[in-house]
C-alpha cells in the first residue's frame, strides 16, 4: 500500500461483470480475505465475503468506513503474564491477514495515505504498517452522490484513482474499465490475468457523477487561521451537538485512539480503541484542568484539525468528503454546511 | 473422565448469610465445596456489574443471599436488593443469560443447614448445565 | 407553525426567555435542533412530523444552560421527559417555559408540571404493536437465539456513546464508564465490553427511561437499543405499577421499596 502513493503508470483493461465471480473466486484462493460493503437490515457494512452475489446493491456510501481493516475498533497490542515478581510480555496472539477489500469509494481509497500520515509521522506504528501492507483495495467509482458528498471539494474526485490499488469504473455494459493502478493491482492482475482483456478506449469520465466543488480550500484555510479566537462562531456551530463520537468513529480519516489494560491477578492485555475528540473527556488532564471542556472547543479542534493542523503537519488534509458523519450525526451537524459557513463568513 | 466441578461464586451479607454458612461449618455438616464466598456488609450494597464480572471471571455459576426481608442490620438493604434484582434478572433473562446459573436466597444467621442444602442444590444444577461455555467464549471476542 | 412562531417572539421579545429550543429546517427531509435567541430569528421555528428529536436532552446541556432560561417546544415524548427530569431535581417550576405541541400539531398552553401531568395522562404511554411483537419474538426465542440475537446486535456497538449522549436521562456529568480507578465498566468495544455497557444503561435507566427512542434513532449502527429499554420499562410497570415521566414528583422505582414486593426466584 506504501507503494501507492508513488506515482506510476496506469493501466487499463476490462473486467467483464461475468469475471467477478471467479475473480473472487481466485483472490480467496490466494489466501486472502475478501472484506465488501454487504446490506443487512438498513445498513451497509464492510463484511467478510465470498463472492459479489452477496454485495449490497444501489448506493451511495456505505454506513460505516472500512478504517476497521487497517485500524482496528479495538485490537489487542500485546498481552503479558505475572510470574510471581516478574512480569511476562507475550506478542500478539494473531498476525493480521491479508485482505482484499473491494467496492471502496475513491474517497475512502484516499483515506488510507491520511491514516497512514499519522501513523508513520514521528514513529512508525508497526502494526498499523503491517496491516496496511498485507491490504489491497479494489475500489469502484461514483456514479452517483448525495447531498453530504463533498469529495472534489477536498482534493478528491468520483473517480480519482488515490489510494487505490484497482480502480474499477462500470461502463454502459455492466462490466468495469478497471485501471491498474499500483504494483499491488498488478499482483491481483496477476491470479487471474485472462479476465482483464483489453479495454475500450472509453473515457471513464462520463461514467461519473458530477459533483461541482462546493468550497475553496485556500479560503478555508486563511478563514480558519482568522477565526480561531471566533468564539461566538464556534458555540454558535456546535450548540446542538451532543459530543458523542459518532462522526469520529464513522470517519475514514479519524485516527484518534484510546488505551485500554484490562487485568486481573493473573495477567492482562493492552488495547487499543477508537476514541473521539468529540468527548468531554478527552483531553482531561490528571490534575483535574481540561484545556477543552467546552463543545464548542472540541468542535473547533475537530474543524481545526482536519483542515488546518494536519495540512500544516502532515501534508494532508484530514477529510476525504465521503459525508459519513453528517449523515450519520444524531443532530444533523452537517460538516459541510458548516464549512461553507466558515468560508463565507465575514472578515 | 474426570466430573466436571463447577466454580460457583456467592455474594452473601455479613450479617445473616455470612454468619449462617459460618454455622454450617461450626456445626460440621459437610457440603459441595465449588462456592468462593465473597462477603460484602449487605444485599444492598450487591451492584447488579459484580454478577457480570463473576460469570467474566470463569463462574460458571452465582449465589446471592442475604439476610431475609424485614430482618436486615441495616433495616431496609435487602429490600432495595429485591427490587433491583428483579429488574436485573428480566434483563437477563432478555438477553439471554442463563438465569439457570443465577441463584437468589435469604439465609439467616440461624439457618446452617438451609445453606448446606441451598449449596447442594445450587451445585448439582450447575453440574448438570455444565461450564457455561457460551459466556466464556464472548470473553475475548471482539479483539483483533 | 405560526402560531408557534408568534409565541416564541412573544416570549422572546418580552425577555421572558433568553432561549426558544426549537425544531428548524435540517439537511434533507430533516429537521435539527435549533436556539432562537432573537425574535427576528423566530421564523425559523417549524413543527412537523420531521421533527423528532426529544429537545429535552438540551435542558441539562451546560453550553445551552448558559445562554439563560429557555422555552421549549414539547411533544409528547418531550413532554413526558421534562416531567421526568423534574422528578428528579434536575429542573424545577419556573425554570423553563413549556410550549406543548398536541399530536396533532396544536400549541398546548401548559404554564406548570400539574398541567403537563394532566396534559399527559390523557396519552397513557403504550408500545406501539410493531414493538410489542419484537419483544414478543424475542420473549419466544430460546436461550442460545436470545444470547445470539444480542450478542450480533451487541456487536455492531463502536461505544461512541451516541445514545448517552443523546438520552435526555443520561445527564451525569462524569458517566460510570468514564471512572477508571477501577475501571468497572470497559471502555474496550469488543463483546463483552459492550454487553455490559448496554446492560449497565439499561439499568441505570431502569424506571426513569420514558421510552422516546432517541437511544436508538440516534445509534450510527442501529441497534435496538429501544427494545431493552422498552422491555424493562414494562417489567418495572408490572412489578412496582409505576412508569417513568407521568409525575413530576414521582418516586425513583429502584430507589424505593414496598414489604409487599414479591418475586418467585428467591428461595
Amino acid at each position: 500500500m506504501l507503494g501507492t502513493f508513488e506515482k506510476m503508470d496506469i493501466e487499463r483493461k476490462l473486467l467483464k461483470k461475468d469475471s467477478l465471480d471467479k475473480l473472487f473466486e481466485k483472490i480467496k484462493g490466494s489466501g486472502r480475505r475478501i472484506l465488501a460493503p454487504v446490506q443487512k437490515d438498513n445498513m451497509i457494512t464492510f463484511e467478510e465475503v465470498s463472492s459479489p452475489g452477496e454485495l449490497a446493491q444501489d448506493y451511495v456510501q456505505t454506513t460505516l468506513s472500512a478504517k476497521g481493516a487497517v485500524f482496528p475498533r479495538c485490537e489487542e497490542l500485546f498481552s503479558y503474564k505475572f510470574e510471581g515478581k516478574d512480569v511476562k510480555v507475550e506478542e500478539r496472539k494473531s498476525e493480521p491477514k491479508p485482505t482484499v477489500i473491494f467496492g471502496l469509494r475513491p474517497c475512502d481509497a484516499a483515506s488510507f495515505a491520511v491514516l497512514n500520515s499519522v501513523f508513520s509521522w514521528d514513529y512508525q506504528d508497526s502494526l498499523f504498517k503491517s496491516r496496511l501492507e498485507k491490504t489491497t483495495v479494489i475500489s469502484v467509482s461514483c456514479a452517483k452522490a448525495d447531498e453530504y458528498c463533498f469529495c472534489t471539494s477536498v482534493g478528491g474526485g468520483p473517480g480519482e484513482t488515490k489510494g487505490s490499488d484497482i480502480l474499477l469504473t462500470q461502463i454502459e455494459s455492466g462490466d468495469y474499465l478497471a485501471e491498474i493502478v499500483t504494483e499491488k493491482g498488478r499482483g491481483i492482475v496477476a491470479l487471474a490475468p485472462e479476465l482483464f482483456v483489453p479495454a475500450p478506449t472509453e473515457d471513464k469520465e462520463r461514467y461519473l457523477v458530477k459533483l461541482p466543488k462546493q468550497f475553496d480550500l485556500k479560503t478555508l484555510n486563511e478563514k480558519l487561521a482568522k477565526n480561531f479566537d471566533n468564539t461566538e462562531l464556534w458555540i454558535e456551530q456546535s450548540l446542538r451537538c451532543l459530543g458523542c463520537g459518532a462522526c469520529a468513529f464513522v470517519c475514514p480519516a479519524c485516527v484518534c485512539f484510546d488505551m485500554q489494560d484490562e487485568a486481573n491477578k493473573k495477567g492482562g492485555v493492552r488495547l487499543r480503541c477508537w476514541d473521539s475528540c468529540g468527548f468531554s473527556l478527552f483531553t482531561l488532564h490528571t490534575s483535574g484542568h481540561n484545556p477543552r471542556s467546552a463543545q464548542s472547543q472540541r468542535w473547533r479542534q475537530r474543524v481545526m484539525h482536519k483542515f488546518a493542523y494536519m495540512p500544516e503537519r502532515q501534508n494532508f488534509i484530514g477529510c476525504v468528503g465521503c459525508g459519513r458523519c453528517s449523515r450519520l450525526c444524531p443532530v444533523d451537524m452537517n460538516l459541510l454546511e458548516h464549512l461553507k459557513e466558515i468560508v463565507e463568513s465575514r472578515d | 473422565m474426570s466430573e466436571f466441578e463447577p466454580k460457583i461464586v456467592a455474594f452473601v451479607c455479613n450479617w445473616c448469610t455470612y454468619a449462617g454458612a459460618d454455622l454450617t461449618g461450626t456445626s460440621r455438616i459437610k457440603y459441595a465445596p465449588n462456592v468462593r464466598m465473597i462477603r460484602l456488609p449487605c444485599t444492598g450494597r450487591i451492584d447488579f456489574m459484580l454478577l457480570l464480572k463473576a460469570f467474566d471471571q470463569g463462574a460458571d455459576g452465582i449465589i446471592v443471599s442475604g439476610c431475609h426481608p424485614g430482618d436486615c442490620h441495616y433495616t431496609a438493604g435487602n429490600f432495595h436488593a429485591r427490587r433491583r434484582w428483579i429488574i436485573f434478572r428480566s434483563a437477563l433473562e432478555f438477553l439471554g443469560i442463563d438465569t439457570r446459573r443465577v441463584h437468589f436466597a435469604w439465609v439467616s444467621a440461624a439457618e446452617g443447614a438451609k445453606w448446606a442444602e441451598f449449596v447442594n442444590s445450587v451445585t448439582d444444577e450447575i453440574k448438570k448445565l455444565g461450564p457455561y461455555e457460551t459466556y466464556k467464549k464472548a470473553v475475548g471476542a471482539g479483539i483483533e | 407553525m405560526e402560531e408557534l412562531r408568534k409565541k416564541a417572539r412573544e416570549l422572546l421579545e418580552t425577555g421572558a426567555v433568553k432561549v426558544v429550543i426549537g425544531y428548524g429546517k435540517g439537511s434533507g427531509q430533516n429537521a435539527r435542533a435549533v436556539f432562537v435567541r432573537k425574535a427576528e430569528y423566530a421564523d425559523k421555528l417549524i413543527c412537523d412530523e420531521s421533527c423528532v428529536q426529544n429537545l429535552a436532552v438540551y435542558l441539562t446541556k451546560p453550553e445551552v444552560k448558559a445562554l439563560g432560561k429557555p422555552a421549549i417546544v414539547a411533544k409528547l415524548p418531550v413532554l413526558r421527559t421534562i416531567l421526568q427530569l423534574a422528578a428528579e431535581n434536575q429542573i424545577a417550576e419556573g425554570d423553563l417555559v413549556v410550549l406543548g405541541v398536541s399530536p396533532d400539531g396544536k400549541i398546548i398552553d401548559l404554564q406548570n408540571f400539574k398541567a403537563i401531568e394532566d396534559y399527559v395522562a390523557q396519552f397513557p404511554f403504550e408500545l406501539t404493536p410493531e414493538q410489542k411483537a419484537e419483544i414478543e419474538k424475542i420473549g419466544k426465542m430460546s436461550l442460545e437465539e436470545r444470547w445470539q440475537y444480542w450478542q450480533e446486535q451487541f456487536g455492531r456497538c463502536l461505544k461512541c456513546y451516541a445514545c448517552r449522549a443523546a438520552c435526555p436521562l443520561c445527564y451525569c456529568s462524569r458517566c460510570l464508564v468514564e471512572c477508571n480507578q477501577p475501571q468497572w465498566v470497559p471502555a474496550a468495544p469488543h463483546a463483552i465490553g459492550n454487553l455490559e455497557w448496554h446492560i449497565v444503561r439499561a439499568m441505570h435507566l431502569a424506571g426513569r427511561c420514558t421510552n422516546c427512542g432517541d437511544c436508538e434513532r440516534a445509534c450510527p449502527v442501529g441497534i435496538q437499543l429501544s427494545l431493552l429499554n422498552l422491555k424493562l420499562a414494562e417489567e418495572v410497570l408490572k412489578n412496582f405499577k409505576t412508569r417513568a415521566g407521568a409525575s413530576s414528583k414521582a418516586e425513583y422505582a429502584l430507589g424505593n421499596w414496598k414489604e409487599e414486593d414479591k418475586e418467585n426466584f428467591i428461595k
